[in-house]
């Protein structure tokens, strides 16, 4: 049952400490027990600009960042003055007296103005920490859960920074009570506390899950937060972590340790993910198994390094030259991305190919809370047809270590997979080669240019696949089946589009349901087909300009969308930008919606 | 279309005697007769032999080139990546497994040139790789063009006229970039060359060894005629391999005398791997270890959530 559903907004400048109050609120939030999900639009600059974070929280379920905010939190004036004219009645605005002036507000906005000087004694880095206080008083959430949050944030700075703390808080939460009206629901405490990740987080700890012990990286946002976390915990985990001097040698490294036996990762976005195109084909052609992560952005080139956007779908379907196997998957959200990974590495050992994860900004930069009976750790692993030295793997064949000629390491089976064994395994010597190989490893190129043979190896690479659609869930339509519209997205899209089916029954009376597609190669086509074939009016909702998703859907399922919802912006949807879209669609006004970010018009 | 074969059956004899040619893979090599490149398979199966190196313990790494083609004509593990590449996944494959002696073999285009970048980072690192670069001054398998270390002035495919850019010196480039075992050798003498591989493949660090493997097809300026006279033995010339200004000054020397030997050698510096503690738990190599995580560890990893 929801009782609550609730927005804060934070706006201000890039290093007004707006992050880390969003993570206290965050993890009080979570702590209660509600569910939260943050997002937060921000600039590629370090100081300045216009940062604006989104925490939304309920008691039900909270898959995106919503329509509505009820506390805007504006740091300095160019945040009241973007942010103030969307606050509709019943919602609030706390800010610094001396500082900001408000403006008009929309009839049954509470403008609550605080004397920060006063309540922080001068400590102008402590207002965050005032305006805080007052947030939770308004929300009818007692102090305490403020001041063990502020502790730990503030632990490391010693005892006098966390004590001046907890003083402001406490200043902030009572002025609040004595000057402001509160809201007219107390926010509950539904039970067992819940724990706050990021998406990069939870696809760190999903490598960490699968057993990965190679990870590799360059600088690239929206994809740091994955390298942060493994450098921090590589030696606590025993993984090797390498920052490298560029995604080409991250690429490259990371086959090399994959082809040793170990599970190897890296993760980057598009830019960073073109430079290692070439070197996918390598693992491709070698048939050493790896997982990159491709944490999209708005491109194309430098684009815009800090907005989301779902622009790569053709760069992943087409990376590197020629045709080769490779499992390409776009999860929905943070604990998606976590379950994800250690599935992707037992399809890449199995398969022994590379595995790509379309991910981006919006699910691996947000925060999303997490229950942790959900973070299970003890994932099934299975690593199919490996030959290690110490019979760690599927099978130990014994041999001298000295002119072994029994072992074909690209042997044409029937499956097209061959058992992988790795340098060190005494009896299986063979070099693994870019160039195309015969099944001994030897180069066709060495004997005389074989077409017989090249036919032989593509087919056998390319039979891999043929099985792994059977190794992953099709997808699944949700809502009913004679709905009048159904909504297709694929990724990160899933949240908010579940979000707005139930607003469009809820508040418009249209009966939408939707088809969330996760796996992107292999494509579950006849599954996909068989669904949509029944649906009434397809609208395909994606975060990029061209409709990437809708133009594969096309190819591989002969489908074409009725219409399309595109956002371009660097900013994510939100459910009111999808039912407004269907609205007009379905009205016949239009085919091809491209929604407004009000937000930070 | 073939059928699904089987390898040949292979009778459980006793194993053949260890001797050089052990190290010779199954094919041979479809480089030109004459070609530098013979010498240096050959001078690197012999330091392999003399040093008693497991063919399945050893690993060789090449990127594109005609040299490159070298990890097929071995009785190793071998990698024959992509172009420019090689160090990279050596890198990777040296961490993964840090008991393999990983040896990578090149050629000047490829590892100056479109590998220069993995060139310079894997230097300072410090990586315990031996890389071997079969140094023609030519671009080979594309049938002759200029190289990063074409000298200037050379008449190939791609300068009609004469190339106008400088050289890359790798010997001085390798001094100061950080490699801790920096060697040149020569085709024309093999026996040197053998001492100066089996002291890079000893070294505990990144080594190079700078070959100069004469192109007989294309390369008409830099020859054997061209060398022979011209090569000087550093080991006969008391040069002192620790000394990093002279070895530079060395390095630099060409025209009428051009050194070959072992140029720079430190050996106090610890390499990447001895410094990661990851690889020192006494579990033995990462890519051996078991895989996922213990109770305790994920109950940390969910503690921090909270």
């Amino acid at each position: 049952m929801r009782t609550v559903d609730f927005a804060i907004g934070i706006g201000g400048e890039n290093g007004q400490g707006i992050a880390s109050t969003g993570d206290i609120l965050a993890r009080i939030f979570a702590r209660r027990g509600l569910n939260l999900n943050a997002y937060n639009a921000y600039q590629s600059i370090i100081r300045g600009g216009h940062t604006f974070l989104t925490i939304r929280a309920s008691d039900g379920p909270v898959r995106s960042m919503g329509d509505k905010i009820d506390v805007l939190i504006p740091l300095n004036q160019d945040a009241m003055d973007r942010h103030l004219k969307l606050l509709t009645a019943g919602a609030c605005a706390i800010y610094d007296t001396e500082k900001v002036k408000p403006g008009t507000p929309a009839a049954g906005v509470q403008l609550c103005p605080i004397p920060m000087k006063e309540l922080t004694k001068g400590n102008k880095l402590a207002a965050n920490t005032a305006a805080l206080g007052a947030t939770l008083q308004l929300l009818g959430i007692e102090s305490e859960p403020l001041e063990a949050v502020v502790t730990r944030q503030f632990k490391k700075k010693g005892e006098s920074v966390v004590a001046e703390n907890i003083a402001i808080a406490r200043a902030g939460y009572d002025y609040a009570a004595n000057n402001f009206k509160a809201f007219p629901f107390k926010v509950p405490k539904p039970g067992k506390g819940l724990g706050v990740i990021t998406g990069n987080q939870a696809t760190a700890m999903g490598g960490a899950a699968a057993g990965v012990k190679f990870y590799a990286a360059y600088p690239m946002s929206p994809a740091t937060g994955v390298l942060m976390w493994m450098a921090q915990h590589a030696r606590q985990l025993g993984i090797m972590v390498r920052q490298v001097e560029d995604e080409i040698g991250v690429m490259n490294m990371i086959i090399g340790a994959a082809h040793t036996g170990c599970r190897a990762m890296c993760a980057t976005s598009g830019g960073g993910f073109a430079l290692m195109s070439e070197a996918i084909g390598m693992a491709g052609m070698i048939e050493t198994p790896i997982v990159c992560v491709d944490v999209q952005r708005a491109g194309p080139a430098t684009g815009v390094p800090t907005k989301t956007e779902q622009g790569d779908l053709w760069q992943i379907l087409g990376a590197g030259q020629g045709d080769f196997p490779r499992i390409i998957v776009a999860p929905a959200c943070q604990i998606d991305l976590f379950k994800t990974i250690p599935e992707l590495f037992n399809l890449c050992d199995k398969y022994q190919c590379p595995g790509l994860v379309l991910a981006d900004l919006l699910i691996s930069e947000g925060t999303s809370s997490i229950n942790p009976d959900d973070l299970a750790f003890n994932v099934k692993i299975e690593r199919g047809e490996l030959i290690l030295p110490n019979s760690n793997g599927a099978s130990v064949k014994p041999g001298s270590g000295y002119n072994d000629n029994a072992y074909w390491r690209y042997k044409n089976t029937t499956s097209g997979i061959s058992p992988r064994a790795v340098p060190g395994v005494p009896g299986h010597i063979y070099t693994a080669a870019t160039d195309e190989h015969d099944e001994d490893g030897t180069l066709i190129s060495d004997e005389f240019t074989n077409p017989h043979k090249r036919r032989m190896m593509v087919e056998k690479r390319a039979r891999k696949m043929e099985a792994v659609v059977h190794d992953i869930a099709p997808p699944k339509l949700i809502g009913p089946e004679s709905a009048q519209v159904t909504l297709v997205g694929w990724g990160s899209t899933e949240g908010v589009i579940r979000e707005a089916v139930e607003k469009l029954a809820g508040e418009e009376g249209i009966v939408a349901n939707q088809l969330p597609i996760k796996w992107i190669v292999p494509f579950h086509a006849a599954e996909i087909t068989r669904i949509l074939s029944r649906s009434k009016h397809v609208i395909m909702v994606e975060n990029n300009y061209s409709g990437q998703f809708a133009r594969y859907l096309r190819s591989e399922a002969g489908i074409a969308a009725h219409g399309h919802i595109r956002k371009y912006d660097g900013e994510p949807f939100m459910p009111h930008h999808i039912v407004n879209a269907v609205k007009e669609q379905l009205a016949g006004k239009t085919q091809l919606s491209v929604p407004v970010h009000e937000v930070l018009a | 279309m073939s059928s699904l074969t089987e390898p040949p059956a292979v009778a459980a004899a006793q194993p053949a005697p260890v001797t050089k040619d052990t190290y010779k893979g199954r094919i041979h090599p479809d480089w030109c007769p004459g070609c530098g490149d013979f010498s240096v398979l050959s001078a690197l199966q012999a330091a392999l032999f003399e040093l008693g190196l497991k063919p399945h313990q050893t690993l060789i790494v090449s990127g594109i080139g005609c040299s490159s083609n070298l990890p097929g004509y071995m009785n190793t593990y071998g990698m024959h990546t992509l172009h420019g590449r090689s160090l990279a996944v050596a890198t990777g494959a040296k961490l993964g497994n840090h008991e393999l002696k990983v040896i990578c073999t090149g050629g000047d285009g490829d590892g100056f040139g479109i590998g220069g970048n993995h060139f310079v980072h894997t230097m300072r690192r410090n990586v315990d790789l031996t890389y071997i670069v079969m140094d023609n001054q030519i671009y080979g398998l594309t049938t002759g063009q200029c190289s990063p270390t074409s000298i200037k002035g050379m008449i190939t495919k791609s300068t009609p006229h004469g190339s106008v850019e400088n050289p890359i010196n790798p010997i001085p480039m390798a001094i100061v970039g950080g490699a801790t075992y920096v060697a040149r050798a020569f085709s024309g003498k093999q026996k040197h060359m053998v001492e100066m591989i089996k002291g890079a493949i000893l070294h505990k660090g990144f080594s190079l060894v700078d070959v100069f493997s004469p192109c007989v097809t294309y390369n008409k300026d830099n020859t054997y005629q061209w060398f022979n006279p011209r090569i000087k033995i550093l080991e006969e010339m008391g040069h002192d391999p620790t000394d990093m200004h002279k070895a530079i000054d060395r390095g630099y020397q060409w025209g009428e005398e051009i050194p070959i030997g072992l140029f720079w050698r430190r050996s106090e510096l610890p390499s990447l791997e001895d410094q990661e503690p990851v690889l020192h738990t006494g579990e033995g190599p990462l890519a051996f270890r078991p895989l996922g995580l213990s109770q305790e560890q994920g109950k940390a990893l969910i503690k921090e959530l909270l």
